[in-house]
């Protein structure tokens, strides 16, 4: 009776949802099998650890007040009144930063995997948007808690904003909903932080795991090379219910990592916030922004007649424009791959962000 | 213009400075007043020279610049140089020009100090004003290279008075500095770099510097101390010290060497009390009682803060039973300035206070590791889910591909 009813109801929601056709597609994914198969988790993980923060985020939205007088004390509320009200907090706080991570550990996989490659250029671009937008959140997020190191950091980084040559002064001008951070500024990020970054990112998301659908995974040169030396084809595993579950279980694992951070490692409220006093010594941003900003603290006040801060903003967007084209330049006009060049400037950047960010940490 | 700068002491802001010139150019001793001028504060208001030296600076020729006929007076006799400098520092429309509101009373108050009596009387060994002030290189007191700069005034004073030889004929003691570097003062001139802690000036004057005397020992203390003074002023003590002659404050807490007060300066075998009442009086045990009270609120507080700094570093949040603890700083503090009145039902309010403070912020501290404990808990048992999770999903995938297709 009750398998019956179920039956019915299977089929009525097939006909309405075209479930049919879905689990037709989901039947004949499949996910290429080769010594760097594991690199494909992180795209899963960055998107789990999403989730997560959409979820936390949510749930934070119930207590947090974006005023200047009533920010600290709402996240001061939220860590010691609200009943699991410090895990909620530490664990959207670890995840947003063990998202980026992820994120940065998947674009680099794909680099290494030469996975950017023809037709995959707009898959590639929607990645590095939807990076860009992580970092924002991560941006816009951190001045939230209104805490003495969170708001200097974010007049750093806007006064950074304000050094770029014609757009810097309007810029900052926006970004800060003034002269200088204050209410406004707080407003203005929580506005970014939960409504148009989150807009963005669900829309650029889609768009990149629409792409990843409809492409397939991407099988690296190197075993495609050897398949076809060795006139077979490339080993494969069924992505339902094989793959799936081997992504489960890395999700179970990033879980049980975030869990562990959260609860032994408590995100820290720090001070209040007092505009008026003077910034703290050794103010720095959050790790994924130290490699720049220690960089542009190397910088001399003046390269020939460029002031220092701006030549190395220009440097960066310039950086940043030439890594987002890398589909484009990783090609030579027969269209044949460079891989040796795309590797070698993916193991650069690799070693100044790791090199950069740690002198930035510990100097 | 610069003589229409020309003030109602004859004094001429000169343009044209022909000692700085000349003197420059000179070596040695000759040479460094042309080199202090540099930062001289009244150089740089326009006061050359020829101010205090007299004579004509406005003529290159030695026999003119510097002769009697122009008035040059050479080097001032120590005697006469706090006249010389009160004819512009005591005259209020001259000194008007440099300063809205001008202090002009330095010369009346320094001819009542002891400095001014002895220079009056003769005696040239006493302090006048470039002995302080500096002579060529005069800087502003707030300048930090000042030698009356409030960081560097005990230096100064100390040039003086803790030299054996130069007190010698004077028969005073010369350990007043090395006793005020033991001080708590010091300690907060020095460390802190409290620039409105006491030095010398702040208790003895400045320019009007003089011992306080036994009856007004508590009123110098009292300009900063005021609640401790007010209650000394009510308390038993004040009659029966007067009565005895004794200096107030200065019976307990000495006066350069004014120590860190604690508890062990009321019960215990460095008791101040001590020395004038017995342990088992009234006053020994009343004492006695004050300690212990103070002394039990300062182990309350420290046990929270102990426990409280613990939590904080096991990542808890607990600023509100942070900023509690202040609370209990707090009425210690009063405790302490309590003790002045000398009776223990004074001390026991804030006491009490403090203790209530305390004793909360501790509980907050102690439920705060209870939480810590409780999440460390919570994250094993979470743990151990994931993992067997995880084993079930691997057994899962293992049974799935071990199954032909």
């Amino acid at each position: 009776m009750v398998g019956g009813g179920l039956k019915d109801a299977r089929a009525w929601l097939q006909e309405r949802l075209c479930l049919g056709s879905i689990q037709k597609f989901v039947a004949h994914k499949t996910v290429p099998l080769h010594s760097a198969t594991p690199w494909y988790f992180f795209g899963g993980i960055t998107l789990f650890l999403f989730v997560i923060q959409v979820l936390t985020g949510i749930l934070l939205l119930l207590y947090y007040r974006p005023t200047p007088s009533e920010a600290y004390e709402s996240v001061q509320f939220i860590m010691t009144r609200v009943e699991f009200g410090w895990l909620i907090r530490s664990v959207h706080s670890w995840s947003a930063n063990l998202m980026i991570l992820s994120a940065f550990v998947h674009m680099f996989s794909v680099v290494f995997l030469h996975s950017y490659r023809r037709p995959r250029e707009v898959t590639w671009l929607s990645g590095i948007v939807l990076l860009g937008l992580s970092l924002a959140f991560g941006f816009s997020g951190y001045l939230l808690p209104w805490n003495t190191i969170s708001y200097f950091a974010t007049k750093v980084g806007t006064d950074m904003a304000a050094s770029l040559p014609w757009i810097g002064e309007p810029l900052a001008r926006f970004l800060r909903g003034g002269e200088d951070v204050g209410g406004a500024t707080l407003t203005r990020f929580f506005g970014f932080h939960v409504a148009v970054l989150p807009g963005a990112m669900t829309l650029f998301l889609l768009l990149h795991l629409a792409l990843v659908q409809k492409h397939g995974i991407s099988i690296p040169p190197k075993v495609e090379q050897e398949a076809r030396r060795a006139s077979k084809p490339v080993p494969e595993m069924a992505f339902f219910p094989n793959f799936f579950l081997r992504e489960l279980m890395a999700w179970y694992a990033a879980l049980g990592i975030l869990g562990a951070l959260a609860a032994l490692f408590p995100w820290e409220l720090g001070v209040k916030a007092d505009p008026f006093a003077p910034a703290p010594a050794g103010i720095r941003p959050e790790w994924y922004f130290l490699a720049p900003f220690y960089t542009l603290k190397l910088l001399p006040s003046h390269v020939w007649l460029i002031e220092g801060e701006l030549l190395g903003l220009l440097a960066f967007g310039l950086l940043g424009v030439f890594w987002a084209l890398l589909p484009f330049w990783a090609v030579n006009r027969a269209g044949a791959l460079r891989t040796r060049l795309v590797t070698g400037a993916g193991v650069a950047l690799l070693s100044y962000l790791a090199v950069f960010s740690a002198l930035g940490y510990w100097r | 213009m610069l003589w229409a700068l020309t003030g109602a002491t004859g004094l001429a802001l000169w343009a044209k400075d022909s000692c700085l010139e000349c003197h420059s150019g000179l070596s040695g001793d000759l040479q460094a007043p042309a080199v202090q001028m540099e930062h001289d504060v009244h150089a740089r208001r326009g006061l050359g020279c020829a101010a205090c030296h007299g004579g004509d600076p406005s003529s290159d020729d030695p026999q003119v610049s510097m002769s009697r006929a122009r008035g040059f007076t050479g080097k001032p006799n120590r005697l006469t140089v706090p006249r010389l400098c009160a004819r512009c520092h005591s005259d209020a429309a001259f000194m008007h020009r440099f300063q809205p509101q001008p202090r002009v009373d330095q010369y009346a108050q320094y001819m009542t100090s002891i400095h001014g009596k002895r220079i009056a009387s003769g005696d040239s060994a006493a302090a006048v004003c470039t002995d302080c002030h500096g002579t060529h290189g005069v800087r502003a007191v707030k300048d930090p290279l000042s030698p009356v700069h409030p960081l560097r005034l005990p230096e100064t004073c100390g040039r003086c008075h803790a030299d054996p030889k130069h007190m010698a004929k004077y028969g005073i003691p010369t350990n007043q500095l090395a006793e005020f570097h033991k001080s708590v003062h010091w300690e907060a001139l020095e460390k802190r770099g409290d620039l409105s802690a006491p030095s010398c000036a702040s208790c003895h004057g400045n320019h009007g510097a003089t011992p306080p005397g036994v009856a007004t020992v508590a009123a110098v203390c009292g300009t900063c101390h005021i609640l401790m003074q007010q209650l000394y002023d009510k308390s038993p003590h004040r009659p029966v010290f007067d009565a005895m002659g004794a200096a107030g404050c200065v019976v307990c807490h000495d006066n350069h060497a004014v120590l860190r007060s604690s508890p062990a300066m009321l019960s215990g075998p460095e008791a101040v009390c001590s020395r004038c009442h017995d342990a088992t009086s009234a006053g020994g045990l009343a004492a006695a009682q004050m300690g212990a009270a103070i002394q039990k609120l300062n182990e309350a507080l420290n046990r929270s803060r102990s426990i409280l700094d613990e939590a904080s570093k096991a990542g808890m949040e607990v600023s509100e039973a942070v900023m509690r603890t202040n609370d209990a700083a707090e009425a210690l503090v009063k405790a302490r300035v309590a003790v002045h009145a000398f009776d223990p039902k004074a001390v026991e309010q804030p006491v009490q206070e403090g203790l209530a403070a305390a004793a909360e912020t501790y509980q907050a501290g102690a439920d705060a590791m209870r939480e810590r404990d409780r999440r460390r808990v919570g994250l094993g048992v979470s743990l151990i889910a994931i993992l067997v999770t995880m084993a079930g999903l691997w057994l899962t995938i293992r049974r799935l591909e071990s199954q032909p297709r």
